[in-house]
């Protein structure tokens, strides 16, 4: 059978190895030190899509991003890789949105795609690690939801046989679509960029990225999957109260950069004199047995 | 109305212990709000068998929900339970295991009732808040405190206008204690029709499997801990016969982890286990906030590193600048020879 397959993306700064100089001399993040990259639990979710579409011919993949303008590179990265089309909610009125305003806007997306039979995500992104998105989607949708997949087994009369991850174990479970599906980082890693689909759309953008004098728009004009969907609020028909910062119940009342207690602390070095004294002094001190 | 919820999660018959570390932070937030702590329990066969091990954390009412395919869990039925009783109770504050299942069901619940929720608290609090753009002032409300960006920063998170308020919080983040002061230990047992229909059991668990933990890392007394500058899966190896010697375990940072040297169950930190050994021995680790958050509170903390001004070395006890190539097989062999 052939389905409509959505896959929720985020772009993400690269938190995972904060350098030193990552860190401002204020203790705040210099955010324009860090990468912006593809999630790559989103990753994970486009690999199981793109599998369900080689053994389901016809079944089509989308990727549904909301970010700024420049988040239409992850759109081009999943085309890369092999997904369909793809779109970008981009809109002032989503900006400062938590988790809850962010499945506002990508659920009425979503409403506004229409007819999808699978919506798929990473677990979490790692500026949040918050996991709260695909549930939340599943929510407002009124879908069921399998988090922490880590292979969808296969889809057969409308059903989905997924094994996913549980505290000490593993389960597998039956669902029905429509279905939300939240993928592990566990799940299997995500195919490369193919160098075909790299020169098909190397030139595709969301109309915001496009400079007026792009040299480029003549190509764009008689190529129209060079031209990626970007939505507004508006566009989706989505309730502005209920998007971004107005659209949010938790709010951060202060952020700080932890400075951690600095202890006094005894130096050594690696020669075996040190390390022998420090073993006496803690097995004398019964701090070890 | 406007108590204290503790969400419970059952294997089985078995009450996890994240749920009475969470009954026990509950219980000191409902004294500090003078209100009373609840807590809802939801399984197949759970009555009479998982009373005892709520109550002793200072419960005043426990509500138990018992009924065939509540477990194991699946995401509709509990949220139905979980939405339906807390529009009748409407409490002012929820917690949550920061567990597979809580992190399925919390953001469900939240989503349904329009509330915010927090996730991977490390610390709650009770405090005031004033709103610098309504002016409107706030008191009594739930500080959600949490590492965000990676683990780079702390955010205080609060919400003033929607109940209930939501946070999840890992297992061994708080500590679990029986409560000594009176409480009145009430229980219920509704009718699970009433807050759930047929409809929402949908989705099929067709095997659960669950084995017994692989390690005790969260209450090993001795951690020995690698980081990116162990520098191999093969390197782990000197750090877990170190751990053997020493009769401890080991734990990794998340870079050790992302780099597929130790399994993601041994990450310590914010997004993984929380420690609170005697001895932590950091190997190779520069110590990220999100990693420092997981095992700050250990007793002695040895760290092992090539760089001096490795942000670790600030809260460690012992600063030992080397690789940990060179001075792991060294503690070993020292420890052998003095212990004997």
């Amino acid at each position: 059978m052939s389905l409509k397959i959505i896959v929720l993306a985020k772009q993400v700064p690269d938190t995972r190895n904060v350098g030193k100089d990552a860190m401002t001399a204020e203790g705040t993040v210099n955010r324009a030190a860090l990468p912006a990259i593809f999630n790559p639990e989103d990753l994970n979710a486009l690999e199981q899509a793109l599998r369900i579409k080689e053994q389901n011919p016809g079944t089509t993949v989308g990727l549904l991003t909301m970010g700024p303008p420049r988040a239409g590179e992850i759109i081009r990265e999943g085309l890369y890789r092999g997904a369909d089309t793809g779109w970008l909610l981009t809109d002032r009125l989503f900006a400062g949105a938590d988790t809850l305003a962010t499945s506002y806007a990508l659920a009425t997306a979503i409403k506004k795609i229409g007819d999808v039979d699978l919506v798929i995500g990473g677990r979490q992104a790692i500026d949040g690690d918050t996991a709260q998105v695909g549930p939340q989607v599943a929510q407002k949708l009124g879908l069921n939801q399998v988090t922490y997949a880590e292979e969808i087994l296969k889809i057969e009369n409308g059903k989905a046989t997924i094994r996913r991850m549980i505290d000490g174990g593993v389960e597998v479970v039956e669902a029905p679509l429509p279905l939300v599906v939240t993928v592990n980082g566990s799940a299997a890693e995500c195919r490369p960029q193919n160098a075909k689909l790299v020169m098909k759309y190397k030139y595709a953008a969301c109309p915001l990225e496009v400079a007026e004098d792009d040299a480029r728009k003549g190509l764009r004009t008689g190529r129209p999957y060079l031209n990626l969907t970007q939505w507004s609020v508006a566009d989706v028909d989505g309730d502005p109260n209920q998007c971004g910062m107005s659209g949010s119940p938790t709010k951060v009342k202060e952020v700080q950069s932890i400075a951690f207690q600095a202890k006094e602390s005894k130096s050594l070095t690696g020669a075996d004199a040190d390390i022998d004294g420090l073993i006496k002094e803690l097995l004398n001190d019964k701090i070890i047995g | 109305m406007n108590n204290v919820f503790v969400y419970i999660e059952i294997e089985g018959t078995e009450v996890r212990e994240v749920s009475q570390e969470l009954l026990t932070k509950g219980r000191k937030l409902a004294n500090e709000l003078k209100v009373e702590l609840h807590a809802v329990a939801i399984g197949t066969g759970i009555k009479g068998k998982v009373e005892e091990q709520i109550l002793p954390y200072g419960v005043d009412k426990l509500f138990v929900f018992d009924a065939p395919e509540l477990f194991p869990y699946t995401s509709a039925p509990h949220t139905d339970i979980v939405v339906n009783l807390f529009k009748e109770e409407q409490p002012q504050i929820c917690l949550m295991g920061a567990t597979v299942i809580g992190r399925d069901l919390g953001p469900r619940v939240s989503s349904s009732l329009t509330s915010g929720l927090t996730a991977d608290c490390t610390q709650l609090e009770i405090g005031p808040y004033e709103d610098k753009k309504s002016g409107k002032t706030y008191e009594n409300l739930l500080y959600q405190i949490r590492p965000a960006f990676g683990g780079n920063i702390v955010a205080t998170i609060v919400n003033p206008d929607h109940r209930p308020q939501m946070a999840t919080v890992r297992s061994g983040v708080m500590q679990k204690a029986v409560y000594e002061g009176n409480c009145k230990k009430e229980v219920v047992y509704p009718e699970v029709g009433k807050y759930v229909s047929p409809e929402a059991f949908v989705v099929k668990v067709l095997d659960h499997h669950v084995e017994a933990a692989k390690h005790n890392l969260k209450g090993a007394p001795i951690v020995v801990a690698g980081g990116y500058g162990v520098g191999s899966k093969e390197g782990f190896d000197m750090l877990f016969e170190l751990a053997k010697v020493l009769h401890g375990e080991v734990g990794g940072s998340r870079a050790a982890v992302d780099a597929g040297w130790i399994d993601n169950d041994r990450q310590i930190g914010q997004t993984g286990v929380t420690v609170h050994p005697k001895v932590y021995i950091a190997c190779g680790i520069s110590g990220q906030i999100q990693h420092i958050a997981g095992m700050q509170d250990s007793g002695i903390i040895i760290s092992i590193n090539s760089d001096p001004e490795a942000p670790i070395n600030k809260i460690a006890d012992y600063v030992i600048t080397g690789t940990v190539e060179e001075v792991v097989p060294k503690m070993i062999k020292y420890y052998k020879q003095n212990s004997k």
